[in-house]
């Protein structure tokens, strides 16, 4: 069975994307004869006097061939004796980025055309920071017109050099840099003779042979809920596609955002009733047991995916209605709709040199770096790590346009990073750090807040800080993280030992539980009690035990503050 | 894990469009034209919900001049699948007698995207799946999966919404449609491939039979009805024809032909030397001729 391959032609205004394009179909017989011979006929009244412009294959509504130009994005299909292919073609105007974009957003490899007069461009940079912003993981960089430049070999190694130069800077991995004329057709689908010094393959040549891996990196199994099908009262499936990984009858998976975990009880595949099914499969997933699951929710199992409310986001700005920081709009993310807002415009990314920009807005077509808060906590992923819940839209609520497209670059408020960001580890044992955290009293909305820091392991013979901001410790402690029944001992400032609490011996120095509250044990019989009372405790009698046992302001208390995030 | 083939990619793709439509839009429908590409879509609605039935009915633009076959296969499908079949034809226009032999490209105005525009108001619909696909026609090449249309049901080709990944917008205010396309990234080969994989059945008239029909403007029109009334210098002759796309018989140039089985249409359709849409007589009228239309609201 053939392959397909979805790929994209971009680059500048009159880089020839069309025209290349055109010329693979014209090359490789895959018109038919009627739209040969409109072709024929169209190129008669055309710009290349009566020479065929294999553009008019492509430019397809009226605008476009009235003013010569690409508009919009145009689908192309073909299929040769090893692949099959969907082309966007895409515009080069800096005026219809977006809908370049669109492309981008549909492809797994990139085709970026280089005018070998004019070399690497603006609208050349940024074409290419769209593509990898898009998630496109394979580039071909077609330095174009070769015929303009008489096929010469040392202006193509400057071109190749400057290629070279934005290939590191945006860190493109599977990149290949092809010498063509799109007119003349060298080495487009045939090796060209005009260029003996290029020793590499023709352009079609190594699309049909480019390796485009589709089995991503992506953790786990996860699937979207599309919705719930209820054909009557014994049946109730959720419907989605598998983003990742596969499942099968039988399996433990859980319910985010409700964390709920339940078993599989049956699979449909469309309307095969199935064993298993996997990544890229439209399923219907039966559970064991009610659950509460609806539109937007998420399917998983082993995928560490996480729930926020807030995140960074590099955004790609599509509306001619300028965003301004604080504004609302609907946002969909993964198969999830609801509003949020665009808290803070972190800064611009220059399109061109990759800056950093400070700005308080943005225009279309301007790549930033915003921060995105919804109104309630929804499945969500970095886009690196899995793809579908890491992509987002923003729909103005007014015009219901979308205004802009982004990724998740990272969550705010990952509850993943909640537990163990500082731990404490040695020969397997491993406890977290909570005893770091700060406490605030938040002035703004009048509530308890607290605040992490940054992840940091420590071991035996490490030195830790014992003041911080709301908290100062004793430089003798003895530290039990009881959730982990894990005990750290502390001796002038540097931790001694790191074991198993069933092995702890008391000496009598001051005791505090995970996170820095004061354990009020005076000696070995009091602590062997408090033990017993904590291994009888539960959801309902922990506030008990604590009040019993445990007191908060020995060694902290709480400061004022704003802006930090709620418990 | 197995790579997912070409066919499961476009069948995902399009089942994925159509459950979005079902949970976003208020009041969605799905056009029902009773070729080959409106068999397809039924069959991937059928499969999108199951075991629930697809949740919006089906509606037919009848012109009153499709072949006798179409209708009778409408009706028969209807049935057999349990499904809502709505059928909308402009009657007005029916009364004063315009017909594709004396009103021209105005015929299709008035009985395709006039009764479409109409019938679509009247019930109501916010959303309208469509079988059009991008490899038929160079501005179909150009239209997003989620075309949105204005309160006029007019399309702007130049100011469509951006489409990114799968996120689609849905979203209109009121008296605004959108017209969805499932199988938009399909081809003809796709088509007949998945036809023929799914084991769908489609209307008899894509498979070669004999069939009187007369030549007309270098078309094969085929005599459906006594409607059809011959030109001076018409003959009706009787050869083995069939149709690669079928609409309105009048207006549907059949082709000579052999392949009277699925492989035998396949490979026809692989080694044919004509886009599909050549035997539609509206397309080769001037440039742009579909364009115009969309803009005005056809599909």
């Amino acid at each position: 069975m053939k392959s397909l391959l979805k790929f994209i032609t971009c680059g500048s205004v009159d880089d020839g994307k069309s025209t290349l394009i055109g010329h693979i179909l014209y090359d490789a017989k895959l018109l038919y004869a009627d739209q040969k011979r409109a072709l024929e006929l169209d190129s008669r009244v055309g710009s290349r006097g009566g020479a065929i412009d294999y553009s008019l294959l492509l430019d397809g509504l009226m605008a476009e061939r009235e003013q010569g130009i690409t508009i919009d994005v145009a689908y192309r299909y073909f299929t040769t004796d090893h692949r099959s292919f969907i082309v966007a073609d895409t515009p080069g105007h800096e005026e219809y980025t977006r809908n370049m974009a669109v492309g981008a957003s549909f492809a797994d490899l990139a085709i970026i055309l280089v005018d070998a007069k004019r070399g690497v461009l603006v609208q050349t940079r940024r074409h290419a920071r769209i593509c990898a912003l898009m998630g496109i993981r394979h580039f071909v960089f077609a330095v174009n017109k070769m015929d303009l430049i008489g096929f010469d070999q040392q202006r193509f190694a400057k071109i190749e050099a400057e290629i070279g130069a934005l290939i590191s800077e945006l860190s493109l991995e599977n990149t290949a840099i092809i010498p063509v004329s799109a007119t003349e057709g060298d080495n487009v689908t045939k090796k060209s003779d005009n260029l003996p010094w290029y020793t590499g393959t023709p352009l079609l040549a190594y699309l049909e042979a480019v390796h485009v891996d589709n089995a991503t990196d992506e953790a786990g199994f996860y699937m979207p809920v599309q919705r719930v099908c209820r054909p009557n009262h014994t049946f109730r499936g959720f419907q989605g596609q598998i983003e990742a990984g596969s499942i099968s009858v039988g399996d433990e998976i859980t319910a985010l955002p409700s964390n709920e975990q339940v078993l599989v009880k049956s699979l449909h595949v469309t309307d095969k009733e199935v064993k298993t099914a996997q990544k890229g499969q439209p399923a219907t997933i039966q559970l064991d047991k009610e659950v509460d699951v609806s539109r937007g929710c998420v399917l998983v199992k082993d995928a560490n995916i996480t729930t926020g409310k807030s995140f960074l986001s590099t955004l790609l700005w599509m509306d001619d209605s300028e965003l301004t920081p604080g504004s609302d709009y609907l946002i969909k993310l993964g198969t999830k709709l609801l509003p949020g807002f665009v808290t803070e415009v972190k800064y611009k990314i220059d399109v061109n040199t990759g800056e950093h920009l400070a700005t308080g807005s943005l225009k279309k077509n301007e790549i930033a770096v915003c921060e995105i808060s919804l109104c309630e906590k929804v499945v969500l992923d970095e886009f690196k790590a899995h793809k579908t819940l890491g992509e987002l839209i923003l729909i103005d609520r007014i015009t219901n346009m979308t205004s802009a497209c982004g990724i998740v670059d990272s969550i705010l408020d990952d509850e993943r990073n909640r537990s163990d960001r500082v731990s404490f580890e040695y020969q397997g044992l491993k406890a977290r750090g909570d005893i770091f955290e700060e406490f605030y009293y938040n002035t703004d909305s009048f509530s308890l807040a607290k605040y992490k820091p940054a992840a940091h392991t420590y071991t035996i013979g490490d030195a830790i800080p014992v003041i911080g901001e709301s908290y100062q410790y004793p430089k003798n402690l003895d530290i039990l993280v009881l959730r982990d029944w894990t005990a750290i001992s502390l001796r002038d400032q540097k931790i001694t030992a790191i074991k198993s609490i069933d092995d702890y011996e008391y000496t009598g120095v001051p005791i505090s539980n995970g996170r820095g509250f004061a354990i009020n044990v005076k000696s070995e019989n009091e602590l062997r009690d408090f033990l017993a009372d904590y291994q009888k405790v539960n959801d309902e009698n922990e506030a008990e035990l604590l009040n019993k046992w445990v007191s908060f302001d020995t060694y902290r208390r709480v400061i004022f503050h704003s802006n930090y995030w709620e418990i | 894990m197995s790579e997912l083939s070409h066919l499961d990619e476009l069948e995902a793709e399009a089942i994925y469009i159509i459950r979005e439509v079902a949970a976003e839009c208020e009041k969605p429908v799905m056009l029902y034209s009773i070729g080959k590409d409106s068999s397809v879509m039924l069959h991937l609605a059928m499969k999108a919900f199951y075991p629930e039935k697809p949740p919006f009915p089906f509606m037919h633009i009848d012109t009153t001049w499709k072949f006798k076959q179409m209708v009778e296969f409408r009706d028969r499908k209807a049935q057999e699948f349990g499904i809502d079949m709505l059928v909308y034809a402009n009657e007005e226009a029916i009364k004063l007698g315009v017909n594709p032999f004396d009103h021209g490209s105005a015929y299709t105005d008035i009985m395709k995207t006039k009764a479409l525009k109409d019938a679509l108001k009247k019930y109501g619909f916010t959303a309208a799946f469509g079988g059009g696909r991008r490899d038929e026609e160079k501005s179909r090449a150009k239209e997003r999966i989620f075309s949105f249309r204005n309160e006029e049901q007019a399309w702007d080709p130049k100011n469509q919404r951006p489409e990114m990944w799968k996120l689609y917008n849905t979203k209109i205010n009121k008296g605004e449609s959108t017209r969805v396309f499932p199988i938009s990234n399909w081809t003809e080969n796709d088509i007949w491939q998945y036809i023929k994989r799914e084991n769908i059945d489609i209307v008899p008239l894509y498979f070669a039979e004999e069939r009187p029909y007369v030549l007309r403007d270098g078309n094969i029109i085929m005599v459906d009805d006594d409607r059809l009334k011959l030109l001076p210098g018409e003959t009706i002759e009787h050869k083995k024809i069939r149709f690669r796309t079928l609409g309105c018989y009048p207006l549907t140039g059949g082709v000579e032909s052999e392949a009277d089985t699925l492989d035998a249409i396949i490979e026809e359709t692989l080694s044919a030397v004509s886009s599909e849409r050549t035997t539609r007589v509206i397309d080769s009228e001037e440039i742009g001729s579909m364009e115009r239309r969309k803009r005005e609201g056809y599909f």
